[in-house]
């Protein structure tokens, strides 16, 4: 039988906020436990909370980057179910009305074409705390720094059909909100993390059951996920077996889903609105703001990339893959003034060294004015591309700008015609046996033989030699 | 010098007569000598109380004049004060010393208000008679052995016993004016969002006010100025201003329209009790008012309506007390949902846990729109109720409670029949208006409250008729024998 | 509208609340009585009508985005039934 897969992903981005959505306590990363946790985080009796302004622009931010309907009332409902990390008992999201309503995105395929995903809602929640499963005595230990951490919850349609498409919808969630400045992305931290509905029905049929997968930190772990889960349906109902709705835990270890028990039964999250807020009226003011904050998204840069710096539509997709590569880029690029040229280095040289050394873009050592001061020398011909690496290593080690090493180390390109020309003569005069050579050579096979030449007048000058130059001269005198 | 009023005391206090130490003293040797009898307080704060009264009396000394400085009052032991042990009446936070102060009890310390203890209450504020607490039920001053209600009853009795001048209390469903009625004092329950609820242990969020008891409402009004405003950790609260509550106190009656719902003085109420008001009333008339008869047609419905909404916040809010991060925790668990349930089970009163599964049964997959939906709807025709009477009339005036206080036990094994003695006092929640009880002329020596309902922010105008009454009678001056 | 034990015994599950056998039969008529009572409701005509949340038509009141608080694990955790390490301790939880 033809199976054919069906997925819809849940995303949860962690908002970049200062504070939490609900009270005054910092959402900053990796503080001791509960030291980040405020009576209001922690559920005492008789708090209350009071709405973060940031987390409703920000959704409203989102709202727009994907044309989505901005909800002109929403509100926050309380889901009610019982678990250590979560301190009232009920979690603060919204279940009616949504802050954000219906969207798009557009995925490009491998072949290149362009697939619409709708976004079926995005809404405003509060984050849980986290279990800590380390032995305390054979108990668990819960740190609530986490609780309040304010949450978009982006809800797609079912409208992916592999683990591929799945993956490219959620770098574009990710791309998006990154964009947007409103989520770190980082997914090791868990700022962004990934929940997956799969099913599977014979191609064209009606909708199977569904299983939900969780921990899927990493696009890796969620393609590996979904692939093994679709293998499972498969299987499982090849086999006469049945799909049983449910939660499923994606073990990277194991490379195995397994069914969540203990979150399964008594699904009954009595949803009702939140009588401790009021209902969240658009602002006019705010929605004009927005609109007008709006950054370049990811999809209109690469655009502008290809046609404004005649870039290759998978290169301007690579350089535009985070805000911040491209920012890179274009101020390299502004700096060198050779658009392509700073392309190739960007997502040559550059990224190769950052991913060697492990660093993200923002720990690199080398600055996109630096990259670009140096990418100007070879522009301006001061240095050969060849010198150029050797003067991007040294930058990396941090030796300072590239016209300090090409100066300190005296790399600087000669062009003086004259000087090129006694290293030519000089190297001619040592190798009469080959200019003879190349002389009676059929003409098929000197463009190869001069490579020598040029070879060893490179060598000469220790590279300095423009390349150029030294071609022209031994064509003239060969 | 328990009997003065709060203007009083304050003039004795500036003038040197007394000290505020004095005057706490003296409320606290009343406490010790009547609470083993009343059992109105569940924490009684004599170091503390002292300190403060000292306090205050430099205060005084240094010339400041805020009419509550040194003042000796009684929170209601659902507001959470830093350091106290803060309860609700229930043995779940039987060990709980809050780590905060709730917005009312800053105001009050603000104010120089010297907290005497925290008052008993029916557990988690559910109740209408005292009984379900924790630290057993509270006796009414004006007859032992019979309820003080509820659910404030321990603030009601305190300020009818004279053990303080004053106190706090809170009001879901009638839990400040139907103990007010049942104790002879002056209650008064504030427009929703007129009072910040930060601090206040949640019963029903959306019906939830504190407010002041008293002995007069000149008292109240003196302690609703301190305890009114807007609290910007309260999403809830109104961004209203604070009149001056005293200033209008003596504004007169005349052409006062004074709406009397036909459906407050029929079936269900004792004869004895609708004299009372009736006499009540026509004092009204003799100061200038007018009495128009209105009608609340959906008053029927205020019961069960409120109790969908009030179980359904109820069961929410209750979740917290999980055992996990304060509170009680049952022993040796053996796994979480033991943990749970045995902390909940054994931590929970019967009332709190009947209406804690109510609300979750409302709350539940399939019922939500029968149940909880509905009594949304109701709550506005009830609220429409109102808002057509207030077109016609200035305040709604009416019995607080359909019979005097009855016997500690007399209703206690029928949850239902108890909820109906709420039935004048509920639509006032529901629809978040202003109410106030006031004594009126006992029965066979038991206290008689009226009720009055005042439009949206209109506690100054229900004040200040509550005030001309207490200036052309004495009801309220009527203190229990033995408490003198 | 009556219910039934199995009734009671599903909603305590899910309030979390131990409900012992004993306690059951009189829970069940209590709570019966108490939806008895709460039936009046269906005889009131509410097509149309809006349901109300709050008594007031307020909107959300929104505060900056600013770290207003200061750790007080140490307070906080004075009142906790069990810590350990500036965790809470709950019996082990299998997922």
């Amino acid at each position: 039988m033809q199976w054919e897969t069906v997925i819809g992903l849940e995303i949860h981005a962690q908002l970049a906020t200062r504070s939490k959505i609900f009270s005054g306590a910092s959402t900053a990363f990796g503080a001791e436990p509960n030291t980040q946790a405020c009576t209001i985080d922690l559920g005492l009796p008789g708090v209350l909370p009071v709405l973060n302004r940031e987390v409703v622009r920000m959704a409203i931010t989102f709202g727009v980057a994907i044309e989505a309907e901005i909800a002109t009332r929403s509100v926050f409902a309380r889901k009610n179910y019982f678990y250590p990390d979560l301190p009232k008992g009920y979690q603060i999201s919204q279940f009616e009305l949504p802050i954000v309503g219906k969207g798009r995105v557009e995925i490009e395929l491998e072949d290149g074409t362009l697939k619409p995903v709708g976004v079926t809602r995005a809404h405003l929640e509060e984050d849980a705390g986290k279990s800590l499963h380390e032995d305390f005595h054979g108990m668990t230990g819960v740190d609530l720094n986490r609780a309040g951490t304010p949450l978009l919850e982006i809800v797609s349609e079912p409208d992916m059909r592999s683990a591929k498409e799945a993956v490219a919808y959620a770098k574009k969630i990710h791309q998006i909100v990154q964009y947007l400045g409103i989520c770190d992305g980082n997914m090791q931290e868990g700022s962004f993390r990934c929940d997956a509905n799969v099913s599977v029905r014979p191609k064209g049929g009606p909708l199977g059951t569904r299983a939900e997968l969780k921990n899927l930190n990493s696009f890796r772990f969620l393609e590996r996920a979904i692939n093994i889960e679709v293998e499972r349906q498969i299987d499982l109902i090849e086999g006469g077996g049945t799909v049983v709705q449910e939660t499923r835990l994606y073990d990277a270890d194991k490379d195995e889903t397994r069914s969540m028990r203990s979150k399964e039964e008594a699904n009954d999250y009595r949803y009702f609105p939140d009588p401790d807020l009021l209902p969240v009226e658009l602002d006019a003011g705010l929605m004009e703001a927005v609109r007008a904050g709006m950054p370049e998204l990811p999809d209109a840069k690469r655009a502008r990339f290809a046609r404004d710096y005649g870039l290759s539509s998978y290169d301007a997709a690579v350089l535009t893959a985070s805000k911040g590569l491209a920012d890179y880029f274009e101020l390299a690029a502004k700096v060198a003034g050779d658009a392509k040229l700073v392309a190739n280095w960007v997502m040559g040289e550059f990224s190769g060294a950052l991913n060697k050394a492990g660093l993200a873009l923002e720990q690199s050592p080398v600055s996109a004015e630096q990259l670009g001061g140096m990418l100007l020398r070879i522009v301006d011909k001061t240095i050969s591309g060849r010198i150029a690496k050797q003067v991007f290593e040294a930058m990396w080690a941090g030796e300072g700008s590239a016209d300090r090493i090409i100066e300190a180390q005296g790399l600087k390109q000669i062009t003086d015609s004259g000087a090129i020309e006694a290293v030519v003569d000089a190297v001619l005069a040592v190798n009469a046996e080959q200019v003879a050579n190349y002389r009676n050579a059929d003409e098929k096979k000197r463009p190869k033989m001069l490579g020598f030449f040029v070879g060893q007048v490179m060598k000469q000058s220790k590279g300095k030699a423009n390349p150029n130059q030294v071609n022209e001269l031994l064509l003239k005198k060969l | 010098m328990h009997n003065k009023s709060i203007a009083e005391l304050a003039l004795g206090l500036r003038a040197g007569e007394f000290t505020s130490v004095e005057l706490t003293r003296t409320h606290l040797d009343r406490i010790a000598s009547h609470n083993p009898q009343l059992n109105c307080l569940i924490s009684v704060c004599e170091e503390t109380a002292l300190q403060e009264a000292e306090l205050a009396d430099r205060r005084i000394r240094a010339g400041d004049a805020g009419q509550l400085l040194g003042i000796p009052i009684i929170h209601k032991d659902i507001f959470c004060t830093d350091g106290v042990k803060t309860s609700c009446g229930s043995k779940m936070l039987d060990n709980f010393i809050a780590p905060y102060d709730a917005h009312v009890v800053e105001l009050l310390k603000q104010a120089g208000a010297v907290m005497l203890g925290k008052s008993n209450m029916d557990e988690f504020a559910m109740g209408s008679s005292n009984e379900n607490s924790f630290y057993g039920p509270v006796h009414n001053p004006w007859q032992a052995g019979a309820v003080p209600g509820g659910s404030s009853g321990g603030s009601a009795a305190a300020v009818a016993a004279r053990l303080c001048v004053a106190a706090t209390g809170t009001d879901t469903g009638g839990s400040i004016r139907q103990p007010a009625a049942f104790c002879g004092i002056t209650g008064l329950k504030p427009t929703y969002g007129r009072v910040s609820r930060y601090g206040m242990i949640a019963f029903a969020s959306s019906l939830d006010q504190g407010g002041p008891m008293a002995r007069s409402a000149e008292d109240a009004a003196t302690l609703l100025q301190v305890m009114a405003g807007f609290d910007s950790r309260d999403s809830t609260s109104a961004e209203q201003p604070v009149p001056d509550y005293a200033a209008t106190l003596n504004d007169d009656l005349n052409g006062l329209r004074i709406g009397v719902p036909k459906e407050y003085l029929g079936e269900g109420l004792e004869t004895a009790i609708a004299d009372s008001i009736q006499l009540a009333l026509d004092e009204y008339v003799r100061l200038g008012a007018e009495l128009v008869e209105i009608s609340l047609p959906n008053t029927h419905l205020g019961v069960p309506t409120y109790y969908v909404v009030a179980p359904a916040e109820c069961s929410s809010n209750l979740s917290r007390f999980d055992g996990v991060r304060y509170g009680y925790r049952c022993s040796e668990p053996r796994d979480l949902e033991d943990l749970y349930k045995r902390s909940r089970g054994e931590g929970f009163g019967a009332e709190v846990k009947r209406r804690i599964m109510i609300g979750t049964y409302a709350l539940s997959a399939g019922y939500y729109d029968a149940y909880y939906l509905k009594a949304q709807k109701i709550r506005h025709l009830i609220s429409d109720d109102f808002r057509a009477a207030f077109e016609r009339v200035d305040v709604i005036m009416g019995p607080t409670a359909p019979s005097t206080a009855f016997g500690i036990g007399e209703k206690a094994a029928d949850p239902v029949t108890m909820y109906l003695s709420d039935i004048y006092t509920i639509a006032v929640n529901l629809a978040g208006l202003p109410g106030m009880s006031i004594p009126v002329r006992p029965i066979n020596g038991m206290p008689v409250g009226l009720q009055l309902i005042g439009n949206y922010f209109q506690e100054a105008r229900l004040l200040n008729v509550a005030h001309q009454l207490q200036q052309a009678t004495n009801w309220h001056t009527a203190t229990p024998a033995g408490f003198e | 509208m009556s219910l039934e034990r199995s009734d009671v015994e599903k909603i305590a599950h899910l309030a979390r609340l131990a409900v012992s056998e004993d306690e059951l039969e009189a829970v069940t008529a209590d709570l019966s009585n108490i939806l008895h009572l709460v039936a009046q409701m269906e005889t009131a005509d509410t097509t149309g009508v809006e349901p109300m949340a709050h008594p007031l038509h307020m909107v959300q009141r929104v505060r900056e985005d600013a770290v207003s608080e200061t750790d007080q694990r140490e307070k906080f955790q004075a009142i906790a039934p069990l810590t350990e390490e500036g965790l809470y301790l709950v019996p082990r939880v299998i997922e």
